[in-house]
């Protein structure tokens, strides 16, 4: 189908009553859990999963509540970094460096202005790259076998650590965690149940929601109810929250390159949007601080991670949507989500289900829009909300948790599994264990050992049928360069990122 | 012909309905339980036949749709047997897949005897295919190379090993009178699209599923099915797929939609609901739900059902014995 036709009939699906006040309640929703300094995006959908499974939506309307969710959540990230110097999620961390220093000066109205706008280059363009891109990549469904699809898993898992993890032997852990509990349940390969204990409730496996909403939002209350209550600082004026011209002018090369390389850092898989906004800064920093004046309240230090991050935002849900494979923690919750709709993310998802393709992309647009309008005149309102205290955020996070997961299965094993995966959590933040590789084990696993059984079924046991295709050992370089890239590049990249954040003070 | 068949017993039905005793049951608050996520076969049994329920009169308010997952549906059916067992108002989405996994002893304790059989609402008939360049031309030229060199044909399906897709390849290989079908080499997917595209990209050289996974690929002359495990050809645009039978293979595969009841339901009520789900197959509103999800026809009620599940439960406990599945 002709990707401008195939759009077209996206926007007639998403441009609907219901499908609009849903983008325009995300949107809402997403700013605000974007903005609140400790919920990152992806607790923030992991939360609001069960919403939109106890709203009893259909694929595409469940899609696309929880999207603007998510570009909502990277607009938010910057309100708290500009106001409070704490970053609203981690690809918002950038943006404090030149941010605050512009509040500081009394310039905090303009700098949520242009980084509202930012967002909206950032966020725009990334959507038009997904509409162009991922149709390509589509095309290549046919050659994925069971040996290529091992490979692409394995690719998933070797650049999932990535720059993120602090510890990449933690990461490990954490997904060898993951794989572990994806074993258990029936094994397609021979039909027999592992590790089920005689249970009838995890004959099919762990459900990923059950998972992801435990290891998210229930160890969240759990966190917060160790912790105990920490007040934020008071956000201050904001002056009048407008960008004179002449100073966008200026910035629109920085949020032109900011959105490429964001965009970029997005479409790899396990790079994300932190990384994003990092090497959006840093470029930037290079190609135009000539005066010295980044980092003391330069509007493209601002204007050039927004527009990064949430390019990278748009860019993760390539790989998500063509391959199966999350670009990012989010769109690994995402990624769950769409499985338990019955919608299978891969190369065939745009043949098999253009309406929810098209829908979601149509829906983007209209979310970034709706973002842009939140995020300009109503700024004020969302400044206001940070100042709930988290006293009442909480027992509402651990209500909506519990009232969705029961009333997606009705069944109140599911509820106790879902403490269970909420004290998991807990402990593994305590340990500084990451949480993402584990939901990614558990999602990926099962896939991942049945296209490795199915290859050495079909092949009556020959291993080298796994390196057997051009496309596979395509996928294999990419994976050992992905795993080892990192691991070398790593420190030295967090070196820079540390040195940057020390200069501020 | 054909149409004054239909209204004939359509009108049979109702009578039949007019009949019986009327005041000896009335349905309220009904609920009919999908032991599955909104989305797949069971969420769609009840939601449909729900709303043709509701449609055709039959109940006064909309009958209540309840998502139960878990165990393949093994979680509702321990959950009807144990806690809901006398209740009248209750109906459970069943198919094929309920019944195999009876059989298999897959939900835990439980037997297919604990609960009353209802009624179908149509079916889904298995068929096997390759692909469009495939040198296999006919069901003959698959089962001869299943017989004489196993190891080189792979066939696909969208079930687990002993699920319904591999039973189905089972079926027709026994009937074909292949000895040994352990040795035909079966890979899972998780489902029947995943299985399709990997007979497309020529990672396996057949496929084993229901019709309704493969139309959109016939039409677009990508597959071709070498034979449909129905009684008898198929109407409308698929009736120029030959059935195994007419190719010497007597296997008939059969994924049936439709209803069960608690065990402990009252022998009026159970009356009352054969019969209301025979209306409601007997419709032309159902007439128009079948034809846009490809369902076919196949219709049983009451005793037959049972009779017929009984059947299939036997056949299918047989098979998994022969290829180790169960002990």
């Amino acid at each position: 189908m002709d990707v401008l036709t195939a759009l077209l009939e996206g926007f007639a699906t998403a441009l609907t009553p219901t499908h609009l006040a849903l983008a325009v309640l995300g949107c809402v929703l997403g700013t605000l859990v974007g903005a609140l300094p400790g919920l990152g995006p992806s607790n923030g959908v992991a939360i609001l999963v069960p919403l939109a499974f106890s709203l009893g939506l259909p694929a595409t309307s469940a899609l696309i509540l929880l999207t603007s969710v998510y570009y909502g959540a990277m607009y938010g990230g910057r309100i708290s970094s500009i106001l409070l110097n704490i970053p609203g999620d981690e690809p918002a961390l950038m943006t404090t460096l030149d941010g605050h220093p512009m509040a500081k000066a009394g310039r905090a109205g303009e700098a949520l202005a242009l980084s509202g706008i930012a967002s909206f280059v950032g966020g725009v363009c990334a959507t038009l790259g997904l509409v162009l891109l991922a149709p390509l990549l589509a095309r290549f469904a046919l050659l994925f076998g069971p040996a290529e699809y091992f490979a692409l898993y394995v690719l998933a898992f070797a650049t999932l650590g990535g720059l993120a993890a602090r510890n990449p032997v933690k990461a490990l852990f954490a997904a060898a965690l993951g794989l572990g509990l994806a074993l258990v349940g029936y094994d397609t390969t021979t039909g027999i149940p592992r590790f089920t204990f005689g249970l009838v409730e995890l004959y099919e496996g762990i459900d990923f929601l059950v998972a992801i909403v435990g290891l998210f939002a229930v160890s969240e209350v759990f966190v917060f109810v160790e912790r105990g209550l920490r007040e934020l600082p008071h956000p201050g004026r904001l002056g009048r929250v407008t960008v004179p011209l002449a100073t966008l002018r200026r910035c629109a090369g920085s949020m032109l390159r900011g959105t490429g390389i964001g965009f970029v850092a997005g479409v790899l898989p396990g790079a994300g949007a932190s990384l994003g906004s990092f090497l959006a800064y840093t470029t930037e920093k290079r190609v135009s601080d000539r005066e010295g004046t980044f980092g003391r309240g330069d509007p493209r230090g601002v204007a050039a991670p927004e527009a990064g991050n949430n390019a990278a935002a748009g860019g993760a849900l390539v790989p998500m949507l063509t391959l199966g494979v999350p670009g990012s923690g989010t769109t690994a919750v995402l990624l769950a989500v769409l499985m338990a709709l019955d919608v299978t993310p891969g190369p065939l998802l745009f043949e098999r289900q253009p309406d929810v393709v098209w829908g979601l992309v149509a829906a983007l647009f209209f979310a970034n829009l709706v973002l842009l309008a939140l995020n300009l005149p109503l700024v004020g309102l969302f400044v206001r909300l940070l100042r709930v205290p988290p006293r009442h955020l909480m027992p509402l996070v651990a209500m909506v948790s519990f009232v969705g997961i029961h009333s997606i299965s009705n069944n109140p094993f599911d509820l106790q599994l879902v403490i269970a995966f909420g004290v998991l959590g807990w402990v593994l933040r305590r340990l500084d264990v990451p949480l993402v590789p584990v939901i990614l084990g558990i999602l990926l696993g099962n896939e991942m050992e049945d296209n490795l059984r199915r290859a050495l079924l079909i092949a009556d046991g020959d291993w080298t049928v796994l390196w057997g295709s051009p496309l596979a050992v395509g996928l294999w370089t990419v994976a050992v360069l992905g795993f080892f890239g990192p691991v070398l590049a790593g420190p030295w990249l967090r070196r820079r990122r540390a040195r940057l954040l020390a200069a501020r003070d | 012909m054909f149409r004054i068949t239909r209204r004939v017993l359509l009108a049979g039905a109702v009578a039949g309905v007019l009949t019986l005793p009327a005041a000896a049951f009335e349905p309220s608050g009904v609920e009919c339980i999908a032991p599955a996520n909104p989305g797949g076969g069971w969420d769609f049994t009840c939601r449909q036949v729900g709303r043709a329920l509701f449609e055709l009169g039959i109940v006064k308010e909309p009958v209540r749709v309840t998502n139960m997952a878990g165990g393949g549906g093994g979680v509702a059916f321990a959950y009807v047997v144990t806690k809901r067992g006398n209740d009248d108002q209750l109906l459970v989405a069943a198919s094929t897949a309920t019944v195999t996994r009876l059989a298999q002893g897959a939900y835990v304790g439980m037997k297919a005897d604990m609960v009353r059989w209802v009624g179908t609402v149509g079916a889904d008939y298995g068929v096997i295919a390759v692909a469009a360049d495939s040198p296999m031309k006919t069901l003959g030229d698959l089962m001869e190379a299943l017989r004489t060199r196993p190891g080189e044909v792979a066939i696909a399906g969208g079930s687990a090993f002993g699920g319904w897709d591999h039973l189905k390849v089972l079926i027709a290989a026994k009937a074909a009178g292949i000895e040994d079908v352990r040795a035909i080499k079966y890979v899972a997917y998780k489902g029947g699209g995943e299985a399709v595209t990997a007979l497309l990209g020529g990672h396996v050289q057949a496929f084993s599923g229901d019709i309704s996974e493969v139309v959109g690929f016939i039409e677009a002359g990508q597959v071709r099915v070498l034979a449909v495990l129905a009684p008898e050809r198929l109407p409308g645009r698929l009736a120029d797929i030959p059935t195994a039978r007419e190719q010497g293979v007597d296997a008939i595969g059969a994924n049936w939609r439709g209803f069960y009841a608690p065990g402990g339901m009252s022998d009026e009520a159970y009356a009352f609901w054969v019969d209301a789900v025979r209306r409601v197959y007997g419709s032309d509103l159902w007439k128009k739900v079948m034809a846009q999800s490809g369902l076919m026809p196949f219709a049983l009620y009451g005793g037959e059902l049972e009779d017929f599940v009984r059947r299939q439960s036997a056949d299918i406990a047989a098979l998994s014995q022969e290829i180790g599945l169960v002990k």
